[in-house]
């Protein structure tokens, strides 16, 4: 019902017909907001994750069609995510520590930024294509469907390969578990999927951000890399490696660092960063929420700036 | 004559065209400025905690970062070259319209992809490049000749990161979707390139092995001439003959490609 409310809205005979830049605001813009005043919140999400849903076991079907293929490119995914943890055993080959971690610890930083940021790539990496969609005009197409764009461009191209990235930081958290000289109380344990699940939520919301930008500046959609891979490497080392501040980057104006560092300190019981307070290990939650607030808001912002290519 | 100035065009015209996009050169250098970054602290742990590594020593193994980054595109290290557009066009089968034109396939391409190495090295790889050099203290040979030197090993790494590229892209005539090559291609570039690691950090016989491959003369070799710890002229036969192996190949499966190349459609 809701969404044939917004179908309605942005029939393809309205924008195609009308003059094209009238049309276009028309329905970029106004037609969300109109939309969102109609919708729950509640229902408005439960029909994005339908809508996401459809789309991305549309997708994982085509690809099952060329099963040899997947396992193939699984297989690459893993591989190429491997050899980033090669290149730190092999470091630890020369040395015994880095940063005053050893590797078992370093291993322990690693699997969990890999686990998090992989499951954020698997479900919503796709949407660092964006800005090739708005260059070559193909948005329109996802605007004109009855369904929230966001999930469309989340889901669009879904690629299950990429499990292959999260199979292979689970692999080494996994071992870093096993080889942790860790005392396991009920706090330490139950943070653990609290804090994959949060360092979720803070990549998804990098990932929707970095979509956002795209809306303003089409070419450089790099820069998301930056912010994403680049962001994911960095939290593979321990914090006392960086310099004072990058920290405080990371931690207050980008807060990667509650992805896995604040909470792995407390974990491992080692100095937290900045001398931050303890209970900043248990805060990563909140600071998910808030970062997929922020990135809600800059996705509505680029969405209403859009205004397709004219032609 | 008349050849040397049509591949003279054709490089020109590769330099232009990466040269068009601002945004994305902007964008190219930011990434590879944090990335430089990230690792510039994570060697430095390294190395403080095993001075002369690998025989570097800090200033030394900070310089092969950003020698690196800059070198990244430039190399197209990470794929991204001209051959992802020659594997489509043997896809698609447009390459039998550059079959078809008065030249050179494996000249002409090699031409534009050197157009396009040029510009990265200028657009993407002096400006982090030179950010690294403000912001941490650098191994910086004070003679131009040095420089010269290591500008030499780079135009040939351009010559051999091209053979292997090329040589990837030609598998498309077989496979058709060269994806699956290309990718395990990347990796294995990424690797024994020296772009995770360098190459004389990795232990026992890895390291004599990875030394040997053609991938060394990507971004070791360069670096090492640059940072005084490889004689330029033996570096040089080195790449030299790699070159020589590599297009040579790419000559001869281009022929054999071309003798069964049938071009699908109407």
């Amino acid at each position: 019902m809701a969404a044939g409310g917004h179908g309605e809205r942005s029939a393809p005979g309205e924008h195609a017909g009308g003059g094209e830049r009238a049309g276009s605001g028309e329905w970029a813009g106004g037609g969300e907001r109109a939309g969102s005043g109609e919708w729950a919140g509640t229902g408005r999400i439960a029909a994005g994750l339908r809508t996401y849903g459809l789309i991305a076991a549309m997708w994982t079907r085509s690809t099952m069609a060329y099963r040899a293929s997947f396992a193939l490119s699984t297989l690459t995914s893993f591989a190429a995510t491997f050899f980033d943890f090669v290149a730190i055993m092999l470091m630890f080959s020369r040395v015994r520590a880095l940063g005053g971690y050893a590797l078992p610890e370093v291993a322990f930083l690693y699997g969990l930024s890999a686990v998090s940021f992989g499951l954020a790539d698997l479900a919503i990496g796709s949407m660092e294509r964006l800005g090739r969609r708005v260059r070559d005009g193909t948005l329109d197409t996802l605007l004109v469907r009855p369904a929230p764009v966001l999930a469309q461009v989340a889901a669009d191209r879904f690629s299950p390969r990429r499990i292959g990235r999260v199979l292979q930081g689970a692999l080494v958290l996994g071992w870093a578990l096993a080889r942790l000289d860790v005392v396991w109380t009920a706090p330490k344990l139950l943070l653990m999927p609290v804090t994959v699940l949060s360092g979720f939520g803070i990549f998804c919301s990098v990932f929707v951000a970095g979509a956002a930008f795209q809306f303003v500046t089409q070419d450089a959609s790099e820069v998301q890399n930056a912010f994403t891979y680049g962001g994911t490497t960095l939290l593979q080392y321990p914090p006392t490696v960086f310099g004072k501040e990058l920290v405080r980057g990371v931690t207050f104006l980008l807060p990667l660092a509650f992805v896995n560092w604040l909470p792995a300190c407390y974990v491992l019981g080692r100095p937290y960063p900045l001398d931050l307070p303890g209970w900043t290990a248990f805060a990563s939650p909140l600071v998910a929420v808030a970062c997929c607030a922020l990135s809600g808001l800059a996705w509505r912002a680029g969405l209403h700036s859009y205004r397709s290519t004219g032609s | 004559m008349g050849a040397g100035r049509l591949y003279g065009a054709v490089a020109v015209g590769g330099f232009r065209r990466y040269a068009t996009y601002r945004a994305a050169t902007a964008a190219g250098v930011f990434t590879n400025t944090v990335f430089g970054l990230i690792l510039v602290y994570t060697y430095r742990a390294l190395w403080d905690e095993r001075p002369h590594l690998g025989g570097y020593d800090q200033a030394q193994a900070l310089t092969y970062v950003w020698i690196g980054q800059a070198l990244l595109a430039t190399l197209s290290i990470g794929g991204g070259g001209v051959e992802v557009e020659l594997t489509e066009r043997i896809r698609t089968g447009d390459v039998a319209v550059d079959l078809y034109r008065p030249a050179d396939l494996q000249l002409w391409w090699l031409a534009a992809d050197l157009g396009r190495a040029m510009f990265q090295l200028l657009g993407r790889g002096v400006v982090p490049f030179v950010v690294g050099a403000l912001c941490f203290p650098l191994y910086l040979p004070r003679d131009a000749g040095t420089w010269l030197a290591f500008l030499g090993a780079v135009l040939l790494a351009m010559l051999v990161g091209f053979g292997l590229r090329y040589l990837v892209a030609l598998t498309a005539f077989w496979l058709l979707d060269g994806t699956g090559v290309a990718q395990i291609t990347w990796l294995v570039g990424f690797f024994c390139s020296g772009m995770l690691l360098p190459l004389n950090v990795f232990p026992g016989t890895l390291g004599e092995v990875v030394r040997l491959l053609p991938w060394s003369s990507l971004l070791q070799l360069p670096a090492d001439v640059l940072l005084g710890h490889a004689d330029p002229l033996g570096t040089y036969a080195f790449q030299a003959a790699w070159a020589v192996v590599l297009l040579g190949a790419g000559r001869l499966i281009q022929a054999a490609a071309t003798r069964r190349v049938v071009v699908q459609g109407g």
